[in-house]
């Protein structure tokens, strides 16, 4: 059964392009960049036009990125960063509904003496630009906001928070690794400090990351050891790895056309098939501003992990944010903190496409989900029932 | 994904049992949508006792669907005093095993099989369902639960008895309180209270070997030996004790309370307050 790969948000395919071209330096070219003889510096070319690349995705000097092990490490460096520069400044903001690479450095770093600001969303899992106004002191220093959310694909106001946040002169960090490659990002035009970014998330490999440092913006490096990344990530290239995000990027400037279009109306068609066909189904988050590869929705009455084990017997791959999948027992904190009720938060299941679905998967799904829900609804104690939670502890 | 056996996938994909039962002789409900897990157990009794029929309804995750399947199958022909037997361990193990942060699934069926019970027998659920002090408020568990499951598994960790109650899964503000039930259950807490003068101080290796041996032979071997078990002295390594038990012991649930409230505690009171006692396979 050939698998319908409805999880982009959590990893992509990796472009047969740039495994093609990542290949030769699995193989002949294993040199270490950093070597005084000519085999291995001959990579040190490539690993520059990659760089470059990601630069020209971004409309950022390639002097301003940062190669590291992935959008974790790019958000971690960026944190311990800004908060190294200011040494006096203990106070940082972020969302409620941020990464855990971003969450859980927060709660590391409240440990540590740091206060952290959480900004709220609204129900369509949006800001107030307000509050976050009103949270900006004299001893922040950073504010970390992510650009788009992987669980809704619900995209923030960036450029107007950079406004708000540099008119004060604090550091602005943004954890665009949803964003990257599906929306336009103009760096020139865009005041942030700092963005990470990752490689498997435009069908590049696992394993690379980006970290963009604004020129003449205090930098220390998390990683310390060698010269290489001139002296701000220490470790040996990973030159294959670079290579293929550079190509991975190179790509997705080509194909941003197609993912503000021919997914779009995938992403869309799929929606507006479920809705029709599938009673008690609601989007969650803000459907205005919003990745075109992103789709989450709830059914209700029903359980995420439920539903993907029986897609999952179709050969369809999507995930949830419910519950019992992500290890912890409550629904996704980013559903929560949107206030979906639990009688739908339980039962969500995000679709995230990319360039390599096509209709007819698509047309697959719109058959095949709609008899599970079916079915699951079927064996709920709550088929006949109104959505009101019977009474319970529970928050 | 987590890694289910073949027999909770087919349980799940073609559930046993499943529906309302308009006649029921009595009905458990336990669960709540808030919750994220929910189950509603019917069961058709005879002038005997006996469970003739048994159906669910479940609204949870696969290995919720699953377990209570399960239950339905284990319940139908025993009598309610052999169903009052069940235990989640049982469900599971039906099942070829639930992955462990999935316990809490085959507890919900238990509990649910509780409820039906008591509403047939006319005893009060509602007070006993809220028996004890709620200590997760995120998911509306009480201290007696709490209890129960770790005496009935030998849980041991904070991260097991959430994985077995849910308690904890939430905001975490409970951890703390399930941490002190934990010491309470396997023993700590009294072991804390010791005196601090020791039973016999400045004890040399050979010292603490004889007595060690003389306590379990003639102290605890005895009493593990009335319910069929038996420990055997493996080792010791400083103030570890390493042994192995036997008999029933080995099969037994609550093994782990075993070795920490009747083994560990007679050592700690009669040679010294710092044994430790770890099990060993030999
Ligand atoms: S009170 Fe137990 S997890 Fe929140």
């Amino acid at each position: 059964m050939n698998t319908i790969y409805l999880d982009n948000n959590a990893t992509t395919k990796i472009d047969p392009l740039v495994l093609k071209e990542m290949m030769p330096f699995l193989t002949d070219y294993y040199g270490n960049p950093s070597s005084m003889h000519k085999f291995g510096g001959q990579v040190s070319s490539d690993i520059a036009k990659a760089r470059h690349n990601l630069a020209s995705l971004l409309n950022a000097h390639p002097d301003e990125i940062i190669f590291t092990a992935g959008g974790t490490e790019s958000d971690n460096t960026a944190i311990y960063s800004a908060l190294e520069a200011q040494p006096e400044k203990k106070h940082l903001i972020t969302t409620r509904v941020e990464h855990p690479a971003i969450l859980n450095v927060c709660h590391h770093l409240e440990e540590r003496g740091y206060e952290v600001t959480y900004l709220n969303v609204d129900e369509k899992g949006q800001l107030d630009l307000e509050e976050l106004r009103g949270a900006l002191r004299p001893d922040t220093a950073l504010v970390t906001i992510m650009y788009a959310n992987s669980e809704t694909g619900v995209i923030f106001p960036m450029h107007e928070i950079a406004k708000i946040v540099k008119e004060r002169g604090i550091m602005l960090h943004t954890d665009a690794v949803q964003a990257v490659g599906k929306i336009t990002i103009d760096l020139e035009k865009l005041p942030v400090d700092y963005l990470s970014l990752s490689g498997h998330k435009i069908h590049g490999p696992k394993g690379i990351g980006a970290l963009f440092v604004r020129k003449g913006v205090s930098f220390r490096p998390h990683l310390r050891g060698g010269h290489q990344e001139h002296g701000r990530r220490a470790g040996t290239e990973n030159t294959a790895a670079i290579v293929g995000i550079g190509k991975a990027a190179e790509l997705a400037q080509i194909n941003m056309e197609i993912e503000n279009t021919g997914v779009k109306h995938m992403r869309d068609t799929l929606e507006k098939g479920l809705l029709k066909t599938i009673p008690d189904a609601i989007i969650n988050g803000d459907t205005e501003n919003r990745l075109p590869n992103t789709t989450n929705i709830s059914f209700k009455h029903v359980e995420g992990e439920a539903i993907l084990l029986m897609m999952d017997g179709h050969g369809i791959a999507a995930s949830s944010g419910s519950a019992c999948t992500s290890g912890s027992l409550e629904p996704s904190h980013v559903l929560r903190a949107m206030g979906v009720p639990f009688t739908f938060a339980h039962g969500s299941i995000r679709f995230s496409l990319s360039r390599f679905n096509s209709d007819d998967e698509i047309k697959v799904v719109l058959k095949e989900l709609p008899p599970i829900i079916k079915r699951l609804r079927e064996i709920s104690p709550y088929k006949n029932e109104e959505s009101t939670p019977r009474s319970c502890s529970c928050k | 994904m987590w890694e289910y056996t073949d027999k909770v996938r087919e349980h799940f994909l073609n559930p046993r049992n499943v529906g309302e039962m308009k006649d029921a002789s009595a009905v458990g409900e336990v669960g709540s949508l808030a919750c994220g897990d929910a189950l509603k157990l019917f069961l058709k009794i005879d002038d005997n006792d006996r469970i003739v029929d048994a159906t669910f309804q479940t609204f949870g995750c696969a290995s919720a669907i699953a377990s209570s399947s399960a239950l339905t199958e284990l319940l139908k022909g025993r009598t309610l005093d052999e169903a009052a037997e069940i235990t989640d361990k049982e469900i599971a193990d039906y099942l070829g095993g639930l992955p462990e942060e999935k316990m809490h699934c085959s507890v919900m069926g238990h509990e649910a099989l509780d409820v039906a019970i008591k509403t047939y027998r006319g005893e009060p659920i509602e007070a006993k369902e809220h028996e004890g002090n709620i200590v997760c408020h995120c998911f509306g568990v009480t201290d007696e639960m709490i209890l129960r499951t770790i005496e009935e598994n030998g849980l041991t960790t904070v991260e097991e008895v959430t994985h077995y109650t849910k308690a904890g899964g939430g905001c975490g503000n409970c951890i703390d309180e399930i941490q002190l039930l934990l010491d309470e259950a396997t023993g700590k807490v009294a072991a804390c209270e010791f005196p601090d003068d020791r039973p016999h101080p400045n004890l040399s290796n050979i010292e603490r070997m004889q007595l060690v041996m003389k306590v379990l032979n003639e102290e605890v071997r005895p009493r593990l030996k009335q319910d069929g078990g038996d420990v055997e002295l493996i080792d010791i390594d400083g103030h570890f004790v390493k042994v192995a038990l036997r008999g029933m012991c080995t099969s037994c649930p609550s093994s782990k309370l075993t070795l920490k409230n009747v083994v560990e505690k007679a050592l700690q009171e009669q040679v010294e307050p710092e044994i430790s006692v770890v099990e060993v396979s030999k």
